[in-house]
C-alpha cells in the first residue's frame, strides 16, 4: 500500500489559492484597473455604480468602492443587486430566500454599472443579473468585475476585471471567504462537496 | 333438515366447552360429548373454542331499499348483517318512498324473508313522509303482514311536541314503541359538527349537545305523562345519559341505544375534514365517549345499535358540508363493542349478549330473539372467535358502499358462525346461501 | 412548503420567511416602470372561486402575473362548476390540464384541505383563498405584513379583533398567525358571535371595546354580513354599531401610533365610521397593496423551488 500522499496534490485537502493578503492586494489592483479603464474623474467619463451580486459580491463591491475612493478621491456609489428572481435554475434547487436589493438613490439610468461577483463560472448568474438590471433601468454600459475566473463558461460572457484566473476542473469548487460573511479572507480550491445550499 | 351439533362452544364465554344439538330450529340438547350420541344422524360443526351468544338484534339500520339501491339493498344489507352476527335488524323508514304505509313495510319484510339471511323488520314512519305534521297509519302498519313493532322518523326529529305527544299516546293501544331521533331542529340549523373546541377551530357550524338533550328530556316527560314507551335513538352526549338515568329512576318507560362509533371515536377525528367521519348525531368529545361507555355498562343505555348508513362515494368523497352524514356499522359493531367495552373490563360476554341481543329484542318485542342458550329455545346463535383480530377494509365489506371510518384499523373478535332458526347463515366468516 | 391551507400549525419560521420575501419583493418593485419578474415563467396558476370576491381573486391574479406565471381564472359562473360538476372532478380536471397551483375559494370549511388530498398524486400545490368559516391564510399574512410595516414588529403588540368572530375565517387565521408571531390577540364581540370553543384559542375574549382600545397597537374590524343582522345574533344594526362599531370617538381612545385594519369590503357606518376608515390611522389601502406582495411571496415559495417529494 502506497503511503498516504499529504500536501497540495491530495484532492481531498482544500488548496489555498489566495491568502488574506493576496485578497487585499487583488482588490486594490482591480480598483486601480477600474479607475484607469473607466477614466474615472475625467470630465467626459460616465458616472459609475458598483453593484455587488449576493452573497459575496456585495461586500466585494463595497471594498472596491472604498479602494476606488481611496486611490482616486472620487466617491463611487455601491449597491446590491439580488438576482434570485431571475435565475434560470430555480426549479433545480431548493427554495431560496430573497436577498435585499439596494440600488443607489440616483438609480442606474445613464450610468456605467460595474457588476461585482466573487467567482465567474458558467456565466448564468451574470446573465440573470443583466436581466435584472434591465428591469431596474437603462445603464449606459455594463461591465463585470470578478475576484476569480475559473473558466467553464456556458454563455458568451467575459469579465472586464479579473482578480485571478484559475484553471479548474468541474469536480472542483472555488470558495471565496470574506470576513464580512465568513471568518477570514481567503480563496480556496477544493473537491466539490455534495449538493449544498 | 339435518340436525347440527355445534362442538366445543362456550356459551357466554363461561365454563367448560359444551356441545349444542340443534334440531328443527330449536336447541334440543346442551352438554358434553353430545356428538357421540347422535353420530351419523347429525352434521357435526367443529367450532371449538368459540364463544356462543344469542344472535344479535340491531334496532337501527338503513338498508336504502327502496330508493337508493346503488348504495345498499335489502339483500346486500342482509349479507352485511349476517356477517356481523345479526339474526334480526330493523330497517329505518327513511327510504324513498318513505315506509309510512303498509305497502312499503310489507315489501321490506317480504324481501328480507326472501333473502333469508336475517329477519328484516321494517320500522314504520311516525308521521307521513317523515314531515312531522300528521301521524302515519301506525295501526295499519302494526297489523300488516310486516307486524311493525317500532316506529321512528329517524333522520328527522318529531320536534312538534303535540305530534310527539299524540304519537306516544296512540302507541299505547298498539303495544309498539316510538323511537325518537332527538335533535331540536331550530338548534341545529346548518350544523356540521359537534359544537365545541374542534368545530370552533375548523369553522364548522356547531351541533350543540343541548339540541339532543332538550328533546330527550321533553320526550321522557311526555312519555311518562302518556304512560307510553319511548326509545331514544343514538344517544351521543353525557348529558343525555344523565337525563336517562333520572327518567329511569322515576319510573319512566324509556330505553336507549348507543352507536359503536360514539363508543370509539371522538371529534378529534375531524381535523382532516374527511367526511367519512361525518355522522348525525356527530362525533362528540372524549368525555362523552367515556360517559357513554359507562352508561352502557350500567344499563342506563340499554343496547348497541349500528345506525348503519351506507352512502355512495360521491356523497362522501367531497367537501365536508356537501357530504351526507352516516357510516357503515353492521360488520364492525361487535368488534368495536369488544374493543371499547370488553377489553377495558366494562362488560363481560354475558353483558355483550345483553346489549347486542337480549335488550334490543325486548325493546322491539321480538319473542324469538335474544333468548337464552338453553334447551327448547330458538337456535338464533352467533359464534365468535374472541382471540383473532382483523383489519377493516371498506372495499371488502359486504355493503355496496364502503364508507367506514375504521378503514385500516385492527379490531378484535371475528364472527365465525351464525345460525338463524337453526340454519347456518354464516360459516367461517363467509355467508352460507 | 407544498400547500398553504391554514395559518394554524404554520411554523413561525415559514411565516417569517414569507413575510420577509414579501417585504423584499415590495422593495424590489418599488418605483419600477415594469412590474414584471420572470421568476414563475412557464408555471400555470389557476384560481377557482366558488364565492364572489373581486379583491382576493384580482390580488392573486396580479401576484401571479407580476411573477410571469400563466394565470387562469375559473369562476363557478362560467364553467362546468355551474353544471353541477363536483369540486373533486373540477380539481382533477384542472390538474390534468397542467395546473402547477390551484388557488381556491369555497363556501365549505375544509374545501382546500380536501383539494390538497385529491391533488396529492398530481403534485399540484393548493392555496386556500378562504374556505367557509375556517381560514383565509393569505389575508392573515398580509395583515401581519401591514402590522410589521406600521408597528415595526408584531411581537409583543396588542391586536384587538372586533366583530363576527364566529363566522370569520379572517379572525381564525389572524388569531393563529399573530399569536404565533408573538402578538397579544384580544377578541371583542357579542357572545352570540363567538364560537363555543373560543376559550381554547390563543387569544383573550372581551365584550368591552372601550376598555381594550387605550392599550391597543392595532384594531382589526371584521365585516358584519347582512344575513347575520337578520339571524338574531344581535338585536339591531344600531345596537351593534353602538357597542362594537369603530366610530370617531373610539378612534380617539386609541394610542397615536395604533393602526386600524379592515379586511374589506367595508360596511361604512356599520362596523366602521367613514371618517375612521379614511383617517391617518387606517392602513386599509396598505393592506390591499401588501396583499399582492404577500401573495407573490406565497407563490414564490410554493412554486419557484425544486419539486418537493409528495
Amino acid at each position: 500500500m502506497a503511503p498516504r500522499n499529504r500536501g497540495a496534490t491530495d484532492p481531498a485537502e482544500p488548496r489555498e489559492l489566495l491568502s488574506a493578503g493576496d485578497v487585499a492586494r487583488t482588490v486594490a489592483r482591480m480598483a486601480h484597473q477600474i479607475i484607469e479603464k473607466t477614466a474615472l474623474g475625467a470630465s467626459d467619463a460616465p458616472p459609475i455604480v458598483l453593484l455587488g451580486i449576493p452573497t459575496r459580491g456585495a461586500p466585494l463591491a463595497h471594498r472596491l468602492a472604498g479602494r476606488v475612493a481611496e486611490f482616486s478621491g472620487v466617491t463611487v456609489p455601491a449597491g446590491v443587486l439580488d438576482i434570485t428572481l431571475y435565475r434560470d435554475d430555480l426549479r433545480r434547487r431548493p427554495n431560496r430566500p430573497l436577498e435585499q436589493t439596494s440600488l443607489p438613490d440616483d438609480g442606474i439610468d445613464g450610468r456605467l454599472v460595474v457588476l461585482v461577483d466573487d467567482v465567474l463560472y458558467s456565466g448564468r448568474t451574470i446573465r440573470a443579473a443583466l436581466d435584472a438590471l434591465r428591469d431596474h433601468g437603462r445603464p449606459r454600459a455594463v461591465q463585470l468585475a470578478v475576484l476569480v475566473d475559473r473558466g467553464h463558461r456556458e454563455l458568451p460572457i467575459r469579465a472586464d476585471y479579473v482578480g485571478k484566473n484559475v484553471p479548474t476542473s468541474r469536480e472542483e469548487e472555488v470558495a471565496v471567504l470574506l470576513t464580512e460573511t465568513d471568518e477570514r479572507d481567503a480563496v480556496l480550491l477544493r473537491r466539490k462537496t455534495e449538493v449544498v445550499s | 333438515m339435518k340436525p347440527l351439533v355445534l362442538k366445543g362452544i362456550r356459551p357466554y364465554g363461561e365454563g367448560e366447552p359444551v356441545d349444542v344439538l340443534v334440531r328443527d330450529g330449536v336447541i334440543e340438547a346442551v352438554g358434553s360429548e353430545i356428538g357421540s350420541t347422535v353420530e351419523g344422524d347429525a352434521e357435526a360443526v367443529d367450532v371449538r373454542g368459540m364463544i356462543a351468544l344469542p344472535g344479535f338484534v340491531d334496532l337501527h339500520t338503513h338498508l336504502r331499499e327502496p330508493g337508493r339501491e346503488d348504495t345498499e339493498t335489502i339483500e346486500t344489507g342482509s349479507v352485511a348483517a349476517a356477517l356481523g352476527g345479526y339474526t334480526a335488524v330493523f330497517a329505518m323508514a327513511n327510504t324513498d318512498p318513505v315506509a309510512d304505509n303498509a305497502v312499503i313495510v310489507e315489501h321490506v319484510w317480504r324481501r328480507g324473508q326472501e333473502v333469508g339471511l336475517v329477519d328484516v323488520h321494517p320500522v314504520g314512519a311516525v308521521t307521513v313522509g317523515l314531515e312531522g305534521k300528521r301521524l302515519a297509519e301506525l295501526g295499519t302498519m302494526a297489523r300488516s303482514a310486516a307486524n311493525v313493532r317500532v316506529f321512528s322518523d329517524d333522520g328527522h326529529c318529531v320536534d312538534d311536541p303535540l305530534i310527539m305527544r299524540r304519537a306516544l299516546e296512540y302507541s299505547t293501544a298498539l303495544d309498539v314503541v316510538i323511537a325518537q331521533h332527538a335533535e331540536e331542529p331550530r338548534l341545529t340549523v346548518g350544523a356540521q359538527a359537534h359544537e365545541g373546541e374542534q368545530a370552533a377551530r375548523l369553522g364548522l357550524a356547531g351541533w350543540p349537545a343541548v339540541a339532543e338533550e332538550s328533546i330527550v328530556a321533553r320526550d321522557c316527560l311526555l312519555a311518562a305523562a302518556a304512560g307510553a314507551r319511548l326509545h331514544v335513538c343514538h344517544v351521543s352526549t353525557s348529558g343525555t345519559a344523565d337525563i336517562l338515568r333520572w327518567a329511569k329512576a322515576r319510573g319512566t318507560d324509556v330505553s336507549a341505544e348507543v352507536c359503536p362509533h360514539h363508543l370509539l371515536l371522538d371529534d378529534a377525528r375531524l381535523a382532516t375534514f374527511d367526511p367519512v367521519n361525518k355522522v348525525n348525531p356527530p362525533l362528540r368529545e372524549s368525555d362523552d365517549v367515556a360517559a357513554l361507555r359507562q352508561a352502557l355498562a350500567d344499563g342506563t343505555v340499554d343496547c348497541v345499535a349500528t345506525d348503519h348508513a351506507p352512502h355512495a362515494p360521491q356523497d362522501k368523497d367531497c367537501e365536508w358540508s356537501a357530504a351526507r352524514p352516516g357510516m357503515l356499522g353492521l360488520q364492525t359493531a361487535l368488534s368495536i363493542v369488544v374493543e371499547t367495552m370488553v377489553r377495558p373490563g366494562l362488560l363481560d360476554w354475558r353483558g355483550v349478549a345483553r346489549v347486542m341481543s337480549e335488550r334490543p329484542a325486548e325493546i322491539a318485542g321480538l319473542p324469538d330473539q335474544g333468548r337464552p342458550i338453553a334447551v327448547g329455545e330458538p337456535a338464533n346463535l352467533v359464534l365468535v372467535d374472541p382471540d383473532t383480530t382483523w383489519t377493516v377494509r371498506g372495499a371488502e365489506l359486504a355493503s355496496l358502499a364502503d364508507n367506514t371510518p375504521y378503514e385500516g384499523m385492527e379490531l378484535p373478535a371475528v364472527i365465525d358462525t351464525v345460525l338463524l332458526r337453526g340454519e347456518i347463515t354464516v360459516r367461517e366468516g363467509k355467508v352460507n346461501r | 412548503m407544498k400547500h398553504l391551507l391554514a395559518t394554524e400549525g404554520l411554523d413561525v419560521g415559514t411565516a417569517t420567511t414569507i413575510l420577509d420575501t414579501a417585504e423584499r419583493l415590495k422593495a424590489t418593485l418599488l418605483g419600477r416602470e415594469v412590474k414584471k419578474l420572470p421568476t414563475l415563467r412557464g408555471r400555470t396558476v389557476i384560481t377557482m372561486f366558488y364565492e364572489n370576491s373581486t379583491r382576493t381573486r384580482v390580488s392573486f391574479e396580479i401576484a401571479g402575473k407580476w411573477m410571469s406565471a400563466d394565470v387562469v381564472n375559473v369562476s363557478s359562473g362560467g364553467s362546468s362548476v355551474g353544471k353541477g360538476e363536483s369540486l373533486r372532478d373540477t380539481a382533477l380536471t384542472l390538474a390534468a390540464a397542467g395546473a402547477d397551483c390551484v388557488i381556491v375559494r369555497h363556501p365549505a370549511s375544509g374545501a382546500a384541505h380536501r383539494l390538497a388530498g385529491w391533488l396529492a398524486e398530481a403534485g399540484t400545490s393548493v392555496v386556500n383563498a378562504g374556505d367557509g368559516t375556517h381560514e383565509h391564510p393569505t389575508q392573515a399574512l398580509l395583515d401581519a405584513a401591514t402590522l410589521r410595516e406600521r408597528l415595526s414588529t408584531v411581537d409583543g403588540r396588542k391586536v384587538v379583533i372586533v366583530g363576527d368572530v364566529l363566522h370569520s375565517r379572517v379572525a381564525r387565521s389572524n388569531v393563529h398567525l399573530l399569536s404565533a408571531l408573538g402578538a397579544e390577540v384580544v377578541l371583542v364581540a357579542p357572545p352570540t358571535l363567538l364560537p363555543a370553543g373560543v376559550r381554547s384559542w390563543p387569544a383573550t375574549v372581551s365584550h368591552d371595546l372601550d376598555a381594550e382600545l387605550p392599550t391597543a397597537d392595532a384594531v382589526m374590524m371584521l365585516r358584519v354580513q347582512a344575513e347575520r343582522m337578520h339571524g338574531g345574533f344581535f338585536p339591531s344594526a344600531r345596537e351593534y354599531s353602538i357597542h362594537y362599531g369603530l366610530n370617531e370617538k373610539r378612534l380617539g381612545l386609541l394610542p397615536e401610533h395604533a393602526a386600524v385594519l379592515h379586511p374589506g369590503p367595508m360596511l361604512r357606518g356599520m362596523e366602521i365610521a367613514s371618517r375612521v376608515a379614511d383617517s391617518p390611522s387606517s392602513v386599509i389601502t396598505e393592506q390591499v397593496r401588501n396583499g399582492v406582495h404577500v401573495r407573490m411571496a406565497v407563490l414564490y415559495h410554493l412554486l419557484a423551488g425544486e419539486e418537493e417529494a409528495a
